[in-house]
């Protein structure tokens, strides 16, 4: 018998390995769900899937009596356009920011401790503060964003910009660059890929932020509606939001991962030996 | 009167606080030398290489590059080659090569197109199969073993045309057949492109092999109580005829004898040295 740690897998046996626990899940509560539904058919705290389809159906398809929206497609938007507008501006200045104090010190010294602390502050704490300053429209929801998680894109850049090899930055120098010129043509695209991986890391955190901001001042977005229906405690709503949110998010990092492999194959096959 | 030698150290030092690294340096280098380094770790010669780099200034004294102060940044007049990580990970071989016309001819960009890009793509591919890697010229550099990596670094640090090349340790990592190659290929631009070329190397018949000037660094005096009290110098400076094979069994057995002898306890980076 081999060791626990040198015993692999087959290909096909990992495949169904990996989706043994989801078949699981469903499985339990699949007879959960059934078991409450025998003993009361209004039971709310488990739905059956002909219920959770059945609320989808008619927040997805059928138009709103009230606004004559589709609003499962109308939140699925707002929020999406609100976390790719946050992404958006929170990978700009992160970048921007990171390059910049990683590569050039008289710039790296008055601003690196600064962004250290201001990346310590929980961006929670100073949503009052947001909605204050910006009011309760779109802005605070993406300040929010912005904020949260800009500070942690510069500081990952940062280091890898000083990580690049200082071997590299005299072959530069030795070629006759400026300082100007390896920002652009050393730096900055080898940052790139860089900058992707930050931004899939950072997701996550960008969606807590927007359910958050959401749950606290919205009138529509996917984190408004469940913290909506919670109040009725539809479940048969609520699951299905959040498996959507859950593939939503599996989407936007394959996406990345997609676009990151397509346009940086030496990165990943650098990284790969 | 005698012209100008291209490198002059006088009375150079180099100190890291209470560490002499150099001592009491006076050489004379002129154009189209073939200067090799060898020497334990930590006796200089890599400190003195990125002095003429320009990385590291001198404590005292002078090191000149034609009669002047030697540039305190790397600049285009001294071409260098690393062991290690020379080369830029995001462009094919040929976008490396022509990388430092565009750093020249486009001030801002830093980038060339149209007809201004093919003609440096013509004149870096002259270069690319000069150092042979003519069929690797739209691969990555992940793509290239070490030894085609090598004459990348290369081909990239000449198309400028430095008169000065530095090279610090660029076949340490390669294997013996391919390094072999490799020094063929140094010797033949060397002579091509009239360099001036100053090479670490921790190989001390490649030293003899490919120099016309073979410099070991040691130190001359030894504090026991403080070994950093004294820095290194240039013990040996033994000239070799281009008609080699008649001084190195000779001159090989006075240098390893003295290092043997210098030598207060072998490291094993000794051992590597004379082996």
């Amino acid at each position: 018998m081999k060791r626990l740690i040198n015993l692999t897998p087959s290909k096909p046996a990992r495949v169904l390995l990996g989706i043994l626990p989801f078949a699981l899940i469903l499985l339990v509560y699949l007879f959960a769900s059934d078991a409450r539904q025998a003993e009361n058919a209004s039971d709310k705290l488990l739905p059956a899937f002909s219920q959770m389809g059945d609320a989808i159906q008619s927040l997805a398809f059928e138009p709103s009596k009230r606004t004559g929206d589709y609003l499962f497609w109308q939140d699925t938007m707002s929020s999406l356009q609100r976390l790719a507008l946050g992404m958006g501006i929170a990978a700009l200045i992160g970048f921007s920011l990171g390059i910049l104090t990683g590569a050039i010190p008289t710039i790296h010294a008055p601003l690196a401790p600064l962004l250290t602390v201001i990346s310590l502050i929980p961006p929670m704490a100073i949503l009052p503060v947001l909605f204050i300053v910006f009011g309760l429209g779109e802005i605070s929801k993406v300040a929010l964003i912005v904020i949260g998680v800009a500070p942690f894109i510069a500081r990952d850049i940062q280091r890898s910009t000083q990580e690049i090899p200082l071997e590299q930055l005299v072959k530069a120098q030795t070629l006759g660059s400026s300082s100007w010129q390896i920002l652009l043509r050393v730096l900055i695209p080898q940052m790139l890929p860089r900058l992707i991986s930050s931004v899939r890391l950072s997701l996550c955190t960008a969606w807590l932020f927007l359910i958050a901001a959401e749950a606290i001042a919205s009138t529509d977005g996917l984190g408004y509606r469940i913290f909506l229906v919670r109040r009725y405690m539809s479940m048969d709503v609520i699951l299905p939001y959040v498996a959507w949110i859950t593939f939503l998010a599996f989407l936007l990092d394959w996406l990345l991962d997609r676009l990151s492999k397509r346009c940086f194959p030496w990165h990943h096959q650098e990284a790969s030996k | 009167m005698k012209p100008t030698p291209l490198i002059q150290a006088k009375n150079l030092w180099k100190r890291y606080g209470d560490n002499v690294v150099l001592e009491r340096m006076n050489v004379q280098v002129n154009a189209g030398e073939f200067i090799t380094m060898v020497g334990t770790s930590g006796c200089g010669k890599s400190t003195f290489l990125k002095m003429l780099l320009g990385m590291e200034p001198p404590s005292s004294g002078e090191l000149l590059l034609e009669g002047k102060p030697i540039p305190a940044e790397p600049d285009q007049s001294r071409g260098i080659v690393f062991q290690q990580y020379s080369v830029f990970p995001h462009l094919t071989v040929l976008q490396n090569v022509i990388l430092a016309r565009e750093f020249e001819r486009s001030r801002f960009l830093g980038k060339l197109f149209g007809a201004a890009r093919r003609r440096v793509e013509d004149e870096a591919k002259r270069l690319i199969e000069t150092v042979g890697l003519t069929p690797a010229v739209h691969r990555y550099p992940h793509e290239l073993s070490g030894g085609m990596k090598q004459r990348l670094a290369i081909a990239q640090a000449l198309i400028r045309q430095p008169r000065i090349l530095l090279l610090d340790e660029p076949f340490g990592a390669l294997d013996p057949g391919i390094r072999a190659d490799m020094h063929q290929l140094v010797l033949k631009l060397w002579e091509e492109h009239q360099l001036t070329v100053f090479m670490v190397t921790h190989d001390l018949s490649e030293g003899f092999y490919l120099g016309t000037r073979l410099w070991v660094f040691d130190k001359l005096r030894r504090d026991q109580q403080a070994p950093t009290a004294y820095g290194a110098n240039i013990t040996y400076d033994l000239p070799i005829t281009r008609q080699k094979i008649i001084a190195p069994q000779e001159t090989s057995a006075i240098v390893e004898h003295y290092l043997r002898d210098s030598q207060d306890k072998a490291t094993t980076e000794q051992e590597l040295l004379l082996s």
